[in-house]
């Protein structure tokens, strides 16, 4: 029983609740004849918000005005060179992995050097890097669309149990940064860094070290879910990572972790994630125009957001 | 020394920076240096410096508005059908929307919700609102704005002596009127503030509703110079707006804004474009020259507020 | 009713109480202030002195218990109805809007100065107090606070607190006001609060310095586990009998060591002075305790943060850290709010607890067990949020957190403010005995007694080392006098 009411006192528990809500009525509309292929579809889709989104939590974690905008031209470019240098080869798929793993550390190191050296806020170094680094994919991809190499395509699409591959992935991910940030030195620092950067480092926190860090696990986060995505999606695309710019922040914020930093939340993010696109299909299937689509999804994530808050402002009032 | 306080460090920078690209621009292509050259450099400035502006209001109360760009947007599409075909319609749709802006001051307030993640969420509606209007682009100016917008008056372009009633406005209200040293305060130590007994919610609602009212005028004249609309006419504005702001010398929290800077700012960021242009980049590489010259002029701040940091000591 | 309507006290607390939670804070409190009357307020931290203060500023209403403004019973008593009543209150944390100007926060605190000229106006307000209390003050009303010192802060604030223009101010109270101020800007202050009472207004002064509660207080009020535990004149208490009252007792100082530089091998840590030749260098050696001292805000926390810094550490954790800190500005330089207090205190000792990168919760729960017990803080749990502590137990965490490691060098910065004697003493002790184990500390602090508990002492004015005092020679006369003159010694 306590751990039922310790469950119920997470921040993360409304996303989740938010989804299933949403699922269910998705499901009832169309009569249960679609629950297998909207769990699957939600699965998979839901699961490139969630490594991109993992990556977003560290750097928001990092405190105000840390946020990573380079997250949808990272994933372009290491998309398109990933692909490109695979060239629908199967033998070399091992290189793209590697490649894609470059550009993320690359990236990663680049906004940090900005952010320190320049000293510009993080917003704007992340949004100047971003123009370079989708300036960097359109001259590399020349306007061609590469397939990605037949197993590659095959794994991304596949299923393993009934859970799409991907998802499997994420879960992966998810478990490694839920213990990094929870049972980890280095999430304590993050958290400690976003409470207070100048306390941390008087308290002899590596403040540099595990900002640079957490920027380029971001960036190769990003990096790996748009190679995946263009795997998945049979080849890279130029605008193929622009919606994850507000849905990378979107699932961070309303899967319960803190905006000002110093508090994150791993579960949350799947929570979140499931919601985003079950919201978008639950809408389409009533049959909603765009414009409907995206005045609704804005109108239930402010929703969600107020009821959550109303949750917080109870639990805290006492202080 | 003691004219050049903290406040007009501030200001230099961005000053130095417009001045070394106009300059450049200038050099690049004299016929520029003219009065319709001029107009045509800073035009679409405008309606940037006025969603800076709004930008900068909501950043004073350390807030940041994700939404800028799809409202500016809803505002031009509702400027271009409405506020054309019935005027009376039209006006109190956009006087509705300050009043949501407000309102999102005071829910962002009493909820405690972190501004980024409402407005993330309002981007979404002004966007589907937008799109449920014109869902193809399409639309008219009103002929007045159409006519203020494109008036010449003697010896200045319209756009700079745009730029600068703007530019005054905004610093003498916020920075110089009474009521504005309360709303930077809030941005500095609400608490504070609450205990010397301001209504912290009244001066965040009308900092929120400030912001709407100038983000409107940003659509408007934003139509007044497209001569028609669409859904997704303006939705660079929120990040160029951002930038605009911080390249002004304003910062993300703690109610350090400069709205001089965040004008000087826009123009700047106007004219980078106009600047690469010039030079003849490669296509590929606008974007990213682009963020560059964001780099760089910031990069010059830095090397700027060290020796600030030295006057001050 | 015990109020005696002859004599109308400006505000008079009547049997409050109050309880948080399990903790009663107050209780059955009965408190006034005269007019033309200085009261002083003594008490350990926890004592509740903050919860009384809070009721009397309207920012807490107490669950039983009666408020009288000037006789006449204020019952829907508020933070607003307490400022039109001519009440102000300096706060122990520094409450100004540090983006603001000097005169743009005199206008937040005023809300009567409006109109065309209202930046002139507060101008003048605010540089005739400050020239009234602080004679020679050197702060310019168009500075923006963040620019000017933690002292010169604390200044602005309580000229701001004095100063007045739609409200006459009535009552004035002082949370350690003088606890950021070096000693003769706290006399000047103390004068001033003299020269205000004389005038009919009244104040009410609270400070850990008991010496300045008897020279400047009618009436001194003590308080005991939130309960008045004595009352009277200032002239019938002594520094003995209130700190007997408060409950507990002042223990000999420990004998100092006569340090022999560089006695015991070379020294730990040093850094030259820049620049100019009249400077001295920095060097501290193994197992010594060395004051920084001189006028607050010369330096001496500039100089405590580089010597950390420099020390690295940013790019990569370390075992076994090699220099700790200790934060006196504490929501500032140390506490991480969100986190509970187990955290909070076992964050710089962290890498010493974790193997392959991860905690072990166990270890880390014991040593923080441990340093709860030696530090006595005062907490049921220690999975309770810092903040839920009081402001001297959360002073203790971070004590805790620099002791706990095995740094050899522990640098304070003004550690001991809003601390209580009882724990002062026995913070005093430990760094002695931690000191002869071999540990070196460097030691800022602003008040006199604490300079001369050190071993060593340099003086500090205008960002530079002027003066070093060794041994006997570190006593308050040659502090006072270096810190003036400069290289008098």
């Amino acid at each position: 029983m306590a751990a039922i009411k310790a469950m119920l006192a997470k921040p993360w528990i409304w996303s989740f609740v938010a989804a299933a809500g949403v699922w269910m009525v998705t499901i009832l509309f169309t009569a249960g004849a679609s629950t297998l292929g909207l769990t699957q579809a939600a699965l998979t889709f839901a699961a490139f918000s969630i490594i991109v989104g993992l990556g977003q939590m560290f750097v928001i974690t990092l405190g105000p005005g840390n946020v990573d905008l380079s997250i949808p031209s990272t994933m372009t470019l290491a998309g398109t060179v990933a692909l490109k240098l695979m060239d629908t080869n199967n033998g070399l798929i091992a290189v793209g992995i590697l490649v894609t793993l470059a550009v993320g550390v690359t990236v990663g190191i680049g906004n940090y050097t900005l952010i320190k050296l320049l000293r510009i806020p993080p917003i704007i170094a992340t949004l100047s890097s971003s123009f370079i680094i989708q300036s960097t994919a359109i001259w590399y991809n020349r306007g061609i669309r590469i397939k990605p190499p037949r197993v590659l395509a095959e794994f991304t699409t596949a299923s393993t149990l009934g859970i799409p591959n991907v998802a499997w992935l994420a879960l992966a991910i998810s478990i490694v940064a839920w213990v990094l940030l929870e049972r980890g030195i280095y999430g304590r620092w993050v958290s400690a860094i976003g409470q207070n950067m100048r306390a941390a480092r008087l308290a002899g926190v590596p403040v540099d070290g595990v900002r640079v860090a957490t920027y380029v696990l971001c960036a190769v986060l990003a990096a790996l879910a748009g190679f995946l995505l263009s795997c998945f999606s049979g080849g890279a695309a130029l605008n193929m990572g622009a919606e994850y710019l507000l849905t990378s922040i979107a699932v961070v914020v309303i899967g319960g972790t803190a905006v000002a930093g110093g508090f994150a939340n791993v579960p949350g993010i799947w929570g979140a994630s499931l919601f985003l696109f079950l919201v978008v299909s639950m809408l389409n299937t009533y049959g909603a125009s765009a414009g409907v689509r995206l005045f609704l999804t804005g109108v239930i994530i402010i929703a969600v957001i107020i009821a959550a808050s109303r949750r917080l402002g109870e639990g805290s009032s006492t202080s | 020394m003691t004219w050049l306080t903290a406040e007009r460090w501030r200001l230099l920078v961005p000053a130095v920076s417009l001045t070394v690209l106009l300059i450049a621009v200038f050099w690049l292509q004299p016929r520029t240096m003219s009065y319709t050259g001029l107009n045509l450099l800073f035009n679409l400035a405008v309606p940037i410096a006025l969603a800076t502006i709004a930008q900068m209001l909501i950043m004073m109360v350390n807030g940041l508005d994700l939404s800028m760009g799809t409202f500016v947007s809803f505002v031009a599409c509702v400027t271009a059908t409405f506020l054309q075909t019935d005027p009376l319609v039209g006006a109190l749709i956009l006087f509705g929307c300050i009043a949501i802006y407000g309102a999102l001051g005071v829910v962002i307030y009493l909820r405690n919700l972190p501004a980024i993640v409402v407005t993330l969420g309002m981007s979404f509606v002004w966007g589907g609102l937008a799109v449920l209007l014109l869902p193809t682009p399409g639309g008219a100016a009103p002929e007045w704005i159409r006519w203020v917008m494109t008036s010449k008056p003697p010896f200045v372009p319209m756009a700079i002596v745009a730029s600068v009633i703007i530019a005054a406005a905004a610093h003498w209200l916020v920075m110089r009127s009474s009521f504005g040293v309360v709303l930077r305060g809030v941005g500095g130590n609400e608490r504070t503030v609450e205990r010397a007994g301001w209504s912290v919610l009244r001066a965040r609602a009308t900092a929120y509703a400030m912001a709407g009212f100038f983000a409107v005028l940003s659509g408007m004249s934003l139509v007044g110079l497209t001569t028609s609309a669409d859904a997704n006419i303006a939705l660079r504005y929120t990040l160029l707006s951002i930038a605009g702001v911080i390249l002004g010398g304003g910062e993300f929290v703690g109610g350090r804004v400069s709205p001089i800077g965040a004008v000087i700012g826009a123009l700047t960021l106007t004219l980078a474009a106009s600047f690469l242009s010039f030079l003849r980049i490669s296509p590929d590489w606008q974007i990213g020259a682009q963020g560059a010259i964001l780099i760089i002029v910031l990069a010059l701040r830095l090397v700027l507020t060290r020796r600030e940091a030295r006057v001050a000591h | 009713m015990s109020i005696d309507p002859a004599v109308k006290p400006v505000i008079a607390v009547d049997g409050a109480s109050k309880t948080f939670g399990a903790v009663r804070a107050l209780s059955e409190v009965s408190f006034s202030v005269a007019r033309g009357e200085c009261v002083g307020l003594v008490g350990h931290n926890g004592a509740g002195k903050s919860t009384l203060v809070n009721i009397l500023n309207g920012s807490l209403t107490p669950d039983a218990g009666t408020i009288h403004l000037e006789g006449l019973a204020a019952d829907r008593y508020s933070v607003v109805a307490a400022r039109a009543s001519g009440l102000r209150c300096v706060f122990q944390e520094l409450s100004l809007c540090p983006n603001l100007t000097v005169t743009e926060n005199t206008r937040i605190m005023h809300s009567g100065i409006k109109g065309l000229g209202w930046r002139r106006n507060a101008a003048a307000l605010i540089r005739a107090k400050l020239d009234e209390i602080f004679p020679g003050h050197g702060i310019d009303g168009g500075q923006t606070v963040a620019e000017l010192s933690i002292a010169e802060r604390q200044m602005v604030e309580i000229a701001t607190a004095f100063s007045q223009s739609d409200h006459a101010v009535r009552l004035v109270i002082l949370d350690e006001p003088t606890s950021s101020l070096d000693s003769s800007l706290a006399a000047q202050l103390l004068a001033y609060i003299r020269r205000f009472v004389a005038e009919g207004g009244s104040v009410v002064l609270i400070s850990h310095i008991l010496s300045e509660i008897l020279t400047t207080a009618d009436r001194i009020v003590v308080m005991k586990d939130g309960q008045v535990v004595a009352s009277g004149p200032a002239a019938e208490f002594s520094v003995d009998t209130l700190v007997g009252a408060m409950g507990s007792v002042v223990r000999a100082r420990d004998a100092r060591r006569v340090f022999e530089a560089g006695a015991e091998g070379g020294p730990v840590l040093q850094q030259r002075a820049l620049g100019n030749a009249e400077a001295m260098d920095f060097v501290a050696y193994r197992g010594e305790i060395l004051g920084l001292a001189g006028l607050g805000g010369h330096g001496q926390t500039r100089t405590l943060v580089s010597l950390f810094m420099n020390a690295g550490g940013d790019w990569r954790g370390r075992r076994q850290t090699k220099i700790a800190f200790v934060a006196g500005d504490r929501h500032v330089d140390g506490n991480l709010p969100l986190w509970s207090t187990l955290k909070n205190l076992t964050l710089t000792l962290l890498p010493d607890l974790t193997r392959l990168g991860l905690i072990d919760r166990r270890k880390e729960a014991s040593v923080a067990g441990n340093w709860r017990e030696r530090m006595e803080i005062r907490t049921n749990d220690l999975g309770n949020p810092i903040l839920s502590l009081s402001g001297g137990n959360q002073q203790k965490v971070l004590f805790a957190r620099a002791l706990a490691t095995t740094a050899p060098v522990v640098l304070m910065d003004d550690p001991m403010r809003g601390v209580d004697i009882g724990t002062k003493q026995e913070v005093y002790h430990m760094l002695r005995v931690e000191a002869d184990k071999g540990r070196t500390f460097v030691w800022y602090s602003t008040e006199m007694d604490e300079v001369c508990q050190c071993d060593r002492v340099y003086v500090f004015r205008e960002g530079r080392i002027v003066a070093e005092l060794t041994g006997e020679d570190v006593t308050e006369e040659r502090v006072l006098a270096a810190s003036f003159a400069g290289g008098a010694a």
